[in-house]
C-alpha cells in the first residue's frame, strides 16, 4: 500500500523543514522517498491548506502504574461527570483527571499524539505499568525507571561501592523493568519519609544511610551517562512545592556538575518567597539557569485551572501537602523497600493567589527559555491538568494577546507578581513541532519517530490551520500511526496498538550474586520471579517490543 | 517426574512464591512450603475436561456458540465471581462492555468496607516489603492473621534477617478482637503476642475509644466491651512510641452492618499517629482468588473497582446497587455467568436464569448449570498474573503442566467474538 500525502505544510524540525509545502509518501508503516519506479499510489490525501507534523510525544504523563489505578479508585465522583459510551470500534470507559487506558489512549491520538511516556515506573511495579499500558490503544509507550529511594541503591552507597558496581544495578533494573530511561524522585526523600524525616534538602543527610540527595543524583547521572543511556536521568527535585524551593533548583543544577539531566515538571521547583504572601515566581532565575546549562532539558508541569488529583511518587512531599486534598481524602503508601506513593486530589482556583501565581509561573519559564529543543510541554498529567488541556496550553504559548486576556482574569496579587504581562514572545509552529515532536524523540533517544524524512515509522498528524490555535491542535483532520489512518477528524477510525520502547544497557551478570541474597533475605519475591520477560509484553498477541540504541551505537 | 521450585501462588493472597511442586503427568504435590491454604489448591486434581451443555458433553465450539447464543438478546447479563488472573479479568470486561453486563466480583461486598473508606477519606498504607523489615509493633484488629495466611509470621514477621530491625523476635504483636486461632503469633523465642478479646460488633466502641486515646481526647469510660480503657491506653502509647508500626485489619471478618466506618476509624487511627512524629501504616487483608486482580483490572479498565454495570454503554459503579444477589433476589438480571477459575466450591448462587459457568475443572454442582466450560487454573494451567493482597505488586504466575484446559481469557474472548 502506497499513500501520498500531498501539498501539505510541512513542519519537520528534525530535518530543518519549517513549513514547507511538501509531498510524504509512506509504504509498509513508513515514510519512504518519492517512488521512481511508477509505482500507483493507492491512496492520496489532499493536504493543500493544512499543516503536516510528525505525531506528538508526550514525554511525562502519568499513564500507567499502581498510582494512577489508586487515583481512579479515589474518585469515582470524577469519572461519573465523563462517561465514555462505547462504539463499534472502541471500548467504553470514563475519562477527566485520571483516565481509563482505552480512553487515554484514544484521547491522546484524537489529540494527534502518537507516543505517550510514563516518568514513574516502580521497578516492583513495573509489572503493573506495562500491563496498563498494555491496555492503552493506538499509542506507542515507555517508562522511566525509578531508582534513588530503593534501600539496594542506598546501601550500596553506604558502602561505597564503586560507580561500576552501581552502573551494573542500574542496568540490571532497567533490564528488568523494561524502561527507557532513569527516573529519580526526590533523591532519597521517599526512603527518608520512612524513617519518620519530613523533609529532605539537597545536602540533607538520610538518618540511616548518611547519604545526601546531592550524592544520590550524581551517582545516578553518571551511570545513565556511563551507561550510553540517551534519556538524561530524568530528575524530580527536592522540595516540590515548597516557597524558596528555588534555591534547591539551582544548587541541583550546579551540583550535577555539567552531567546530562531533566528537571522535569520544573514550574513546581521554581518558587521564591518574596512579596506579602511569602510566594514569588522564580521563572527568570530558573530560566537563566536553564539558558546557561546547556546539559539541563526541562519540562514545565503546567497547571490549569479545575479539578485534578496529583499523583506522585513522592510520598514525602504528597503527605506533606494532604493539607489542601480537595476533596478532602488522600492516600500515601510506602512501598517494598523500593518507593512510595501519594494520592492528593486538587483543585487548582484562579481566585487562589498560589494557584494563579503556579499558572504565570509556568507560562514565564515556557516563554523565557530560549532553546525549544531543551524544554517540553507537559502537564505532568494529572499533577497540573489533565492532558486533554494540551491545546488550551498551546494557545496560551502561541497568543499573546489571548494569554493576556486569561492573566487578566487570574487573581488580582498574582497578576502583580508576574512579568507574565510585559512578554512578549508567540510560540512558532515549528516550535511547538520542536518541543512536542522532534526534542522529545531526540531527549528519548527514539530513533525512528518524530520526524518525516524518509525512514521514519509514519506517526503523522495532519492539522487545519486556524488561528484559534486551541481549536486547531484539539482536533486534527488526520492521524497516522505507523502508517495507518487511525484518526480522522478527530474521531478514532481505527484501534491499533503501538509498541513500547525499551533500552537493554549492557551490565555484568555478577551484580546478581549481590541481588539473590538481597532478595531472598530481605524482599517478598524471589529474584527470578522478578524479572519481567519478554512473553509478558507480547502474549497477548497486541503487545510489542522496541529496544533503541545506547549512546555511540548505530 | 518434575519439580519446578520458586512457584508463585495466586491462592493465599500474600504472594508466596517459594514453593516447590512435583508434577507427575498432570497431577502435583506440593513438597515444600505448602500451607493449608495453598497445598489443596495446587494439588486438586483436574475431572472434567469437556464442556457440558445441560450436563451432555459438547465441544468446546458448540459450548461457547450456546453460550453466546444465551447472552445474545438479553437486557441485563451479570457476570459473577470474577475469580481469574489479569487477562481472564481483560476477556471478562471486553465480554461484558459487549453484552451491557454487571460485573460483579465475588468479594466485593467484604471489600466494599475498605472501598468506602477509601473513596471517602482515603489512607496511608504500607506493602509487605515494609512490614518484614521495619515493621516493630504489629497491631491486628478483628482478624485471625493465620487463619487468612497460615505463613504470614513465618514469611513476614519471623524472618531471620531484618535491614532495619536488630532481633525480629522482639516486634511486639497485640490482637484486638479476634484472638489468634494457633501460636503462629508467638515469636521464635517464645514470646507470646498480647490478646485483648472481645465480640466483632463491639469492635466500633472499641476502635472509637482507641481512636480518641490517640487523639489525647478525655474519656470518661473505664472499659468498653470488656476491654480496660487502660489497656487500650497501653497499646495507644506502644503506636506512638514504635517507629514503625503497622495496623492490620481483614475487612472480611469484619462482617457487621457499616464496617466501612470501622475501616475509616482505622485509617484515621493511622493518619494521625503520622501526624505525632512517628510512622504508623494501615495494613488491610485480601487478594484472595483474584479480588485484587479483579478491583485492580477493572480500575484501570473502568475506573472502577470491580462492581460496575455496561448497561447503559459505559461504565457506571455503584457499590450497593449492581451486588449480584441482590440483583438475582430482586429478579434484576436476566442472565448469569459465573467465572471462578481458583476454586471448585465456589459455585454460583442458586437461580433459575440462564447460567453458564466457566469454572475451575472439578465444579460439581446440584444442578446443571446450561453451560459448564471447564477452565485451567492460572498459575497452574497457564502463566499469567495475579495481585496481591498489598495493592501494588503483581505476582507472574507459572505454567506448571500440559493439561490441555483453555484459559479463562480465551473462553471469554471466544464467546465475546461469537456474539
Amino acid at each position: 500500500m502506497l499513500i501520498k500525502l500531498t501539498g501539505g505544510t510541512v513542519y519537520d524540525p528534525a530535518s530543518g523543514i519549517d513549513g514547507l509545502q511538501q509531498d510524504i509518501f509512506i509504504r509498509d508503516g513508513r515514510i519512504v522517498e518519492a517512488p521512481t519506479d511508477g509505482r500507483p499510489v493507492d491512496k492520496e490525501y489532499d493536504l493543500r491548506g493544512k499543516v503536516v507534523m510528525s505525531g506528538a510525544i508526550d514525554m511525562h504523563t502519568h499513564i500507567g502504574g499502581g498510582k494512577g489505578n489508586i487515583a481512579r479508585t479515589l474518585l469515582p465522583e470524577d469519572h461519573r461527570m465523563d462517561p465514555v459510551a462505547r462504539t463499534p470500534i472502541t471500548r467504553s470507559g470514563n475519562g477527566h483527571a485520571m483516565p481509563s487506558t482505552y480512553v487515554a489512549g484514544y484521547r491522546y491520538a484524537e489529540m494527534g499524539y502518537t507516543a505517550c511516556f510514563e516518568p514513574a515506573v516502580l521497578p516492583v511495579n513495573a509489572r503493573q505499568a506495562h500491563m496498563e499500558m498494555g491496555d492503552t490503544p493506538i499509542v506507542d509507550k515507555g517508562g522511566y525507571v525509578m531508582l534513588g529511594s530503593d534501600d539496594f541503591l542506598l546501601r550500596m552507597m553506604t558502602a561505597q561501592k564503586d560507580q561500576k558496581a552501581i552502573n551494573d544495578y542500574v542496568a540490571w533494573t532497567l533490564n528488568a523493568a523494561k524502561g527507557i530511561g532513569i527516573k529519580v524522585v526526590n533523591a532519597g526523600g521517599i526512603n527518608a519519609f520512612k524513617f519518620n524525616q519530613r523533609k529532605l534538602d539537597l545536602d540533607e543527610q538520610n538518618t540511616h544511610y548518611e547519604v545526601t540527595p546531592r550524592q544520590i543524583l550524581k551517582t545516578l547521572a553518571t551511570a545513565v551517562k556511563e551507561l550510553g543511556i540517551t534519556h538524561p536521568l530524568h530528575v524530580h527535585g527536592c522540595n516540590l512545592g515548597v516557597p524558596g524551593n528555588i534555591e534547591t533548583t539551582l544548587n541541583t543544577i550546579q551540583g550535577i556538575e555539567g552531567l546530562p539531566m531533566h528537571l522535569t515538571h520544573i514550574q513546581f521547583h521554581s518558587y521564591g518567597t518574596e512579596g506579602d504572601f511569602k510566594f514569588s515566581s522564580g521563572a527568570a532565575q530558573i530560566a537563566e539557569a536553564l539558558n546557561n546549562n546547556p546539559n539541563i532539558t526541562t519540562d514545565v508541569g503546567q497547571i490549569m485551572f479545575g479539578q485534578t488529583v496529583t499523583a506522585s511518587g513522592d510520598s514525602m512531599r504528597q503527605h506533606a501537602n494532604h493539607k489542601y486534598a480537595s476533596p478532602n481524602k488522600w492516600v500515601c503508601m510506602d512501598i517494598e523497600c523500593d518507593a512510595g506513593c501519594g494520592l492528593v486530589p486538587f483543585k487548582y482556583r484562579d481566585q487562589n493567589f498560589v494557584n494563579a501565581l503556579q499558572w504565570a509561573i509556568g507560562l514565564e519559564i515556557f516563554l523565557l527559555v530560549e532553546d525549544p529543543w531543551r524544554i517540553f510541554l507537559t502537564t505532568d498529567h494529572p499533577n497540573g491538568a489533565p492532558f486533554t488541556s494540551y491545546p488550551h496550553l498551546i494557545r496560551l504559548l502561541m497568543d499573546r494577546s489571548f494569554r493576556n486576556d486569561m492573566l487578566a482574569t487570574i487573581h488580582p496579587e498574582a497578576q502583580k507578581m508576574t512579568t507574565l504581562a510585559s512578554i512578549e514572545r508567540e510560540y512558532s509552529l515549528n516550535e511547538i513541532a520542536i518541543m512536542t515532536r522532534a526534542g522529545a524523540a531526540r531527549v528519548i533517544g527514539l530513533k525512528d519517530r518524530g520526524a518525516l524524512s524518509a525512514g521514519n515509522w509514519a506517526d503523522i498528524t495532519i492539522y487545519t490551520e486556524n488561528t484559534d490555535r486551541q481549536a486547531m491542535f484539539t482536533k486534527p483532520d488526520y492521524v497516522f500511526k505507523d502508517g495507518e489512518l487511525v484518526v480522522q477528524d478527530g474521531q478514532v477510525v481505527k484501534v491499533t496498538w503501538g509498541t513500547t520502547h525499551i533500552v537493554k544497557p549492557d551490565y555484568d551478570l555478577s551484580i546478581e550474586k549481590d541481588l539473590k541474597p538481597y532478595f531472598d533475605k530481605y524482599l517478598t519475591m524471589k529474584l527470578g520471579n522478578f524479572k519481567i520477560s519478554d512473553d509478558e509484553i507480547t502474549e497477548d498477541g497486541r503487545g510489542s517490543l522496541t529496544a533503541h540504541p545506547l549512546r555511540g551505537e548505530a | 517426574m518434575t519439580e519446578i521450585t520458586e512457584v508463585p501462588s495466586p491462592f493465599c493472597g500474600i504472594g508466596t512464591d517459594d514453593l516447590t511442586i512435583h508434577i507427575d503427568g498432570v497431577s502435583l504435590k506440593v513438597t515444600a512450603n505448602g500451607c493449608a491454604i495453598n497445598s489443596p489448591a495446587f494439588e486438586q486434581p483436574i475431572t472434567d475436561t469437556a464442556p457440558k451443555i445441560n450436563g451432555q458433553s459438547v465441544s468446546l465450539t458448540a459450548a461457547v456458540d450456546k453460550a453466546a447464543e444465551l447472552l445474545r438478546n438479553t437486557q441485563q447479563p451479570l457476570i459473577g465471581g470474577c475469580a481469574t488472573d489479569v487477562n481472564g479479568m481483560r476477556a471478562l470486561l471486553a465480554l461484558a462492555d459487549k453484552s451491557g453486563a454487571v460485573v460483579d466480583n465475588i468479594n466485593f461486598t467484604a471489600a466494599r468496607r475498605n472501598l468506602l473508606a477509601l473513596q471517602d477519606s482515603g489512607w496511608m498504607n504500607t506493602t509487605l516489603a515494609e512490614l518484614k523489615n521495619r515493621c516493630d509493633v504489629l497491631l491486628v484488629i478483628g482478624t485471625d492473621l493465620e487463619g487468612f495466611a497460615p505463613r504470614f509470621y513465618e514469611r513476614y514477621l519471623w524472618n531471620d534477617a531484618s535491614m532495619f530491625l536488630e532481633n525480629t523476635g522482639r516486634r511486639e504483636i497485640i490482637y484486638l478482637g479476634k484472638a489468634p486461632s494457633g501460636d503462629a503469633s508467638t515469636s521464635p523465642s517464645g514470646k507470646k503476642a498480647a490478646v485483648f478479646p472481645c465480640a466483632d460488633t463491639d469492635l466500633p466502641d472499641v476502635i472509637a475509644v482507641l481512636s480518641a486515646l490517640i487523639r489525647k481526647q478525655p474519656l470518661q469510660a473505664q472499659s468498653v466491651a470488656g476491654i480496660a480503657v487502660s489497656d487500650l491506653q497501653v497499646i495507644a502509647d506502644k503506636l506512638i512510641a514504635a517507629q514503625y508500626s503497622v495496623v492490620c485489619w481483614g475487612a472480611a471478618a469484619l462482617a457487621y452492618d457499616h464496617a466501612e466506618l470501622t475501616v475509616q476509624a482505622i485509617c484515621g487511627i493511622v493518619k494521625d499517629i503520622n501526624m505525632q512524629d512517628t510512622r504508623c501504616s494501615g495494613f488491610p487483608l485480601g487478594g484472595r482468588e483474584g479480588d485484587q486482580t479483579a478491583n485492580k483490572v477493572c480500575g484501570w479498565t473502568t475506573g472502577y473497582p470491580a462492581r460496575v454495570n455496561f448497561a447503559r454503554g459505559y461504565p457506571e459503579y455503584d457499590p450497593f446497587l449492581f451486588d449480584s444477589q441482590a440483583m438475582l433476589n430482586n429478579d434484576e438480571a436476566d442472565a448469569l455467568v459465573w467465572v471462578q477459575a481458583f476454586n471448585i466450591s465456589s459455585k454460583p448462587p442458586e437461580t433459575d436464569l440462564p447460567t453458564i459457568v466457566i469454572g475451575r475443572s472439578g465444579m460439581t454442582f446440584d444442578k446443571e448449570p446450561n453451560v459448564f466450560i471447564p477452565v485451567g487454573t492460572p498459575g497452574i494451567d497457564h502463566p499469567g498474573h495475579a495481585y496481591r493482597l498489598d495493592n501494588v505488586v503483581a505476582i507472574r504466575l507459572k505454567k506448571l503442566r500440559d493439561s490441555g484446559l483453555p484459559s479463562t481469557a480465551e473462553v471469554l474472548h471466544a464467546i465475546e467474538q461469537a456474539l
